[in-house]
């Protein structure tokens, strides 16, 4: 395993089987994956079977596609790993960097939530996006897991 | 978790240290924390078991090595709690501004 480049853990008041689904159900996505300039939310888009592809899209009509990849394990509800590069990179397997989701129980009814991603250090941009996405997706996912509220003020709404 | 461990973690000089070498460079082993912090090695893993607890810090085993990573996900529901989003880009300018002309890159205290 490569060193990862970032580790974020969160942990939330829910079952693993909520978390999970909130990871390849693009109805729960919508509400909580805010985009990097909170113009609309993103979905995942993809059967989520090991080698089958997935696409991060805008979720408004356009469906426009910043994040392409390829599934690596789907082990439900405990493990999710994806690659992600930029969609011209698609093809070139040495430009995906690589996101594990893992998925514990925690005792006391919460689940401890564990992004890893892994292989960014040769792309500073992608780097630099993705370490301030993370912990605002997190904590929204954490809100809307907790709480049933959707995005605050911003992305669902348009 | 709970929120008084966060900001009682926060309230420790050496451990804000800890995170600030972090924030440099994630991902790095106690070894590589101690040669950076005037204190004992047991000191520094008592900051770093403080900071884990906190959820501030997580570990990632890679083979026999321990590695610290900076957990910033506490810290965005803190901002998330207290800055709506309409300020962001205000703070940023006001924040740029004090930079230059402190001339300090970091801000650190």
């Amino acid at each position: 395993m490569a060193k990862p480049s970032f580790v974020y853990v969160t942990y939330i008041a829910t079952t693993p089987e909520k978390v999970w689904q909130a990871f390849v159900d693009t109805d729960v996505m919508r509400q909580y994956w805010v985009g990097p300039t909170a113009d609309c939310a993103r979905v995942n888009v993809s059967d989520w079977k090991p080698g089958s592809k997935w696409e991060h899209q805008h979720s408004d009509d356009a469906r426009a596609v910043d994040i392409v990849g390829k599934v690596v394990e789907s082990t439900p509800p405990r493990r999710l790993v994806f690659t992600w590069a930029r969609p011209k990179d698609a093809e070139d397997d040495s430009k995906h960097s690589r996101v594990a989701i893992d998925i514990e129980p925690h005792g006391d009814g919460l689940v401890r939530l564990t992004v890893t991603h892994e292989d960014l250090e040769r792309d500073p941009l992608m780097l630099a996006g993705i370490s301030g996405g993370w912990p605002k997706v997190l904590s929204n996912l954490k809100t809307l897991l907790e709480t049933g509220r959707a995005l605050p003020r911003s992305a669902s709404a348009t | 978790m709970d929120i008084d461990k966060v900001f009682k973690a926060l309230a420790d000089p050496s451990r804000r240290r800890l995170l600030d070498l972090l924030h440099r460079e994630n991902g790095q082993t106690l070894t590589a924390l101690c040669e950076h912090m005037d204190m004992t090695r047991q000191a520094v893993t008592q900051h770093l078991q403080q900071l884990e607890d906190a959820n501030l810090v997580a570990i990632v085993w890679q083979g026999r090595e321990k590695l610290h990573y900076l957990n910033p996900v506490p810290l965005h529901e803190i901002h998330e709690r207290w800055i709506e989003k309409f300020e962001r880009s205000r703070l940023g300018a006001l924040r740029d501004l004090k930079k230059r002309l402190e001339g300090d890159d970091d801000g650190k205290t």
